[in-house]
């Protein structure tokens, strides 16, 4: 087997986190080099860096005996390397064969030369073998098709190693064969592909070479003939756990939130997000819910939490039904959400840490219209304290704080508005293994006082660690429930596979 | 580390230094500018821009923008005018009603917080661009201007003895302790909009909103009901404006205020709040409207063309938004 490309020695670090510890990557020609590891290992990062949307803080990348210094989407192409993200790129508005040739259009002088798109258009739909017209608007086709075009563009600008990110997460079946199909063509022509994948089955079906990657580090690469899965889950969760935090005999109180028959549509679309989730939650217990992306836990959360209405069955709370109304109504009735999106939901970058940390509780209107600053100071310090946040000043502004650190203020603000119910999505995200630890500790000391607990998370270890009952999620229904014992690695893997 | 924060603090401070180095130029190359006379002319020109500055500050800060001052400080001229003119003419009672001169001005300014409060209205409820909404908002309110008196001025606003509502030229030339009511006005409207945005939860609310909207959004914050305020107050500032305008020149003028608006925001941006919202404050907004004033003031002292007037208050406020961008990026840097 011929290295085409092989990433060597590569580390990154944003401020106060490391992405990737001296990774090394190979990719062999003509095979489907499959990528996998949780969430946070460091798997999107390196595809970035590769695709020239991050630069690397140190490492080599060669192509074939050439080093390359990529710094730009553009170097990337030059070097014959394309990506399709988990996210399609393509413009709706657009035809097809406007989308393959964006931004490298094929001129008559200064007039675009339509007919010459449309051929190699229909040439490349031949080569995939799809009924796809080089005229059709992409808003109009399915998403499995958007992909096929997603895949027809990198093969316009002769892209020889191709990075699919999960691309199967989103497609229904018979779309999943027909990428399959279209894979087996690409490895014919000699295209490389790197394969991000969650779905284990998937890999062992379609991989020809597989790369682990934990915790930022390259773990090991081995022949997907050689290899099973629960070897793959092995390497991939790796054997030091956390330290756990459920206890054996636990006693729950009473059931804070019954949902009944949850079922909620995409937008615009007849698909089905949640698909008859029915489950409660209980006082004093750590619910997990356990799914890949895209199986509908952040969904389940965004619904309780009042931020989506369109759906239909019932969500009481303490018994009582809750009604459609505002964000802040269901903060009052003691619900309160700590989102997966750090940045772009939980935080308000330009406030100090003590503002973020009261935003909740002064939105709840515990305290009238004047802030007194001297009362504002001592719960912040309470909080701070409680949570062992670290802090030079409560003053400073949220983002001179680490991710870890960030997360405990969200956390914090949570808190302050004195919730029955905490929702966590994903709260692990990006922030370093002592500070996950830590997290874990909030929690238990906040389930002891009474708090009933949501908890999504993708990552296997964490799940074993911190939770007393998983519902486990894959396309938007609830497969299994699993409690004590059967709370395992292989059950877990199992039913999330749908 | 000590080096960079009085770095940081000399960068805070840029406009004020700003202000004192422009201020201290002309009181050196001119010797009209410091007399006490032109110093009270200043100032009085300065808070008029001020106070649409202020109610523009607490837009901006949520993020948004307000294009209609200028057209609501045209509108509650008129309608003060109107009032005090020809009172307020109940058609099928066929009476006329006419107002003691603090109701008028209470009714003028109420009406600029409501219209300030239907842009609210539109951008929050229906939607639609804050640009585009107070954009619609600057020619309706115009046309009303122009509706209420047939396009014609309303002179001489002295009022009559027998009607009870003399004395509301009073409003634009009176003082207080030697300063005149405008500058008072200013002033009170700056610490109440302090206090507002510095101590209390609504200000709390509108810095978040202006930061990141979703957050806000799912921490309960009422960022619909704040947003529309913060319209509302901007409206009001324009009803305080065009009261005070109209009292100033006796008379009510349909096309008062055109592109005042303009002035309100370069004073905004001036004194260092993002356009991005989030950032800024009252006392920056101050800051920038007296460099402004005092730049055009000294510059009319100093014979400067008119016309070349306007070319280098462009240029400063474009440099001064450039300066607000090395701003951001050295507080990244640094933190």
């Amino acid at each position: 087997m011929e290295i085409i490309l092989k990433a060597k020695n590569i580390n990154k670090s944003y401020p106060g986190v490391t992405a990737l510890d001296n990774v090394n990557f190979n990719v062999y020609k003509g095979k489907v080099n499959v990528l996998v590891g949780e969430n946070g290992a460091g798997k999107s990062t390196l595809m970035k860096i590769l695709a020239g949307v991050e630069k690397e803080t140190s490492g080599e990348l060669v192509l074939q005996d050439r080093v390359l210094n990529i710094n730009s989407t553009k170097d990337a192409e030059k070097n014959s390397i394309g990506i399709i993200h988990q996210e399609l790129n393509l413009f709706p508005n657009l035809s097809v064969h406007e989308n393959i040739f964006m931004g490298h259009e094929i001129f008559n002088y200064f007039i675009i030369n339509k007919n010459k798109q449309k051929e190699i258009t229909q040439k490349l739909m031949n080569k995939l073998n799809q009924k796809i017209k080089p005229d059709d608007l992409v808003e109009t086709l399915r998403i499995g098709q958007q992909q096929i075009v997603e895949i027809a563009k990198a093969l316009a600008k002769n892209t020889k190693i191709l990075i699919m990110d999960e691309p199967s997460s989103a497609l229904s079946k018979n779309e999943v064969a027909v990428l399959y199909s279209v894979i087996e063509e690409l490895k014919k022509e000699g295209v490389s592909i790197i394969y991000i994948s969650h779905k284990l089955e998937e890999i062992m079906k379609i991989g020809d070479v597989i790369t682990i990657l934990r915790d930022s580090k390259f773990i090991c690469e081995e022949l997907i003939a050689k290899v099973n899965i629960s070897w793959i889950t092995e390497k991939m969760v790796g054997m030091k756990n956390f330290e756990s935090v459920n206890t054996t005999n636990l006693t729950v109180g009473k059931n804070i939130i019954e949902a009944n028959s949850i079922f909620l549509k995409k937008k615009n679309s007849e698909e089905l997000i949640l698909d008859n989730v029915s489950f409660n939650s209980k006082a004093g217990e750590i619910l997990s819910l356990y799914g890949l992306m895209g199986s509908g836990r952040t969904e389940l959360l965004e619904v309780i939490m009042g931020l989506n209405h369109n759906f239909h069955g019932s969500i009481k709370l303490e018994n009582k039904k809750l009604k459609k109304s505002s964000i802040a109504k269901r903060i009052s009735d003691g619900i309160v959400l700590v989102p997966e999106d750090r940045q772009g939901q939980g935080l308000i970058q330009c406030l100090s840490i003590l503002s973020n940390i009261l935003l909740s509780k002064i939105s709840k209107g515990f305290r009238g219209f004047y802030l007194d600053s001297k009362k504002e100071s001592e719960i912040v310090k309470k909080s701070i304290d409680y949570l062992g946040i670290k802090v030079s000043s409560y003053n400073n502004l949220i983002t001179s704080l680490s991710g870890g650190n960030q997360q405990k203020v969200v956390v914090a603000k949570a808190l302050e508005t004195e919730p029955k119910l905490l929702m966590l999505d994903e709260p692990t995200r990006g922030i370093d293994i002592g500070a996950k630890q830590e997290i874990f500790y909030i929690m238990k000391k906040l389930s002891e006082k009474g708090i009933s607990i949501i908890f999504v998370s993708s990552e296997i270890k964490e799940v074993l660690a911190v939770a007393d009952r998983v519902l486990v999620l894959a396309k938007g229904k609830i497969t299994k429930e699993l409690k004590n014992m059967e709370i395992t690695e292989d059950n877990l893997v199992k039913y999330s596979q749908g | 580390m000590k080096g960079l924060t009085v770095k940081a603090a000399l960068f805070k401070l840029r406009a004020f230094i700003a202000l004192i180095f422009i201020f201290s130029f002309f009181a050196f190359t001119s010797d009209a500018f410091l007399s006490s006379t032109n110093l009270i002319i200043l100032t009085k020109h300065v808070a008029i821009n001020a106070i649409l500055a202020i109610g523009m500050t607490f837009v901006i800060l949520t993020a948004g923008i307000d294009l209609s001052v200028g057209s609501i400080v045209g509108l509650c001229g008129m309608i003060a005018g109107l009032l005090i003119d020809k009172g307020l003419i109940i058609q099928f009672l066929d009476v006329v009603i006419y107002f003691e001169i603090w109701v008028i001005v209470i009714i003028s300014v109420l009406i600029g917080f409501l219209f300030g409060c239907v842009n609210g209205f539109v951008i929050t409820r229906l939607h639609v661009a804050p640009f585009i909404a107070t954009l619609g908002m600057l020619y309706v309110a115009r046309g009303f201007a122009l509706l209420i008196n047939n396009g014609a001025t309303f002179p001489n606003l002295i009022g009559k003895d027998d009607l009870n509502n003399t004395g509301f030229p009073n409003i634009g030339a009176g003082t207080f302790l030697s300063l005149p009511y405008t500058i008072w006005v200013m002033f009170i409207l700056a610490l109440i909009a302090v206090f507002l945005t510095t101590k209390t939860r609504f200000g709390r609310h509108i810095f978040a909103i202006g930061g990141n909207t979703k957050a806000a959004n799912l921490s309960g914050v009422d960022v619909n009901t704040v947003t529309l305020l913060t319209y509302g107050i901007s409206g009001l500032c324009a009803g305080v404006v065009g009261v005070i305008v109209t009292s100033q020149l006796i008379s009510s003028h349909p096309a008062t205020g055109t592109t005042w608006e303009l002035n309100a925001i370069a004073a905004v941006v001036l004194g260092g709040t993002s356009l991005m919202g989030g950032r800024g404050s009252i006392g920056g907004t101050i800051i920038g409207a007296f460099v402004i004033g005092v730049l055009s003031n000294g510059m009319i002292l100093q014979g400067v063309s008119s016309f070349w007037q306007k070319v280098i208050m462009g240029t400063i406020i474009v440099l001064a938004v450039m300066i607000d961008q090395l701003q951001n990026k050295f507080i990244s840097k640094d933190e």
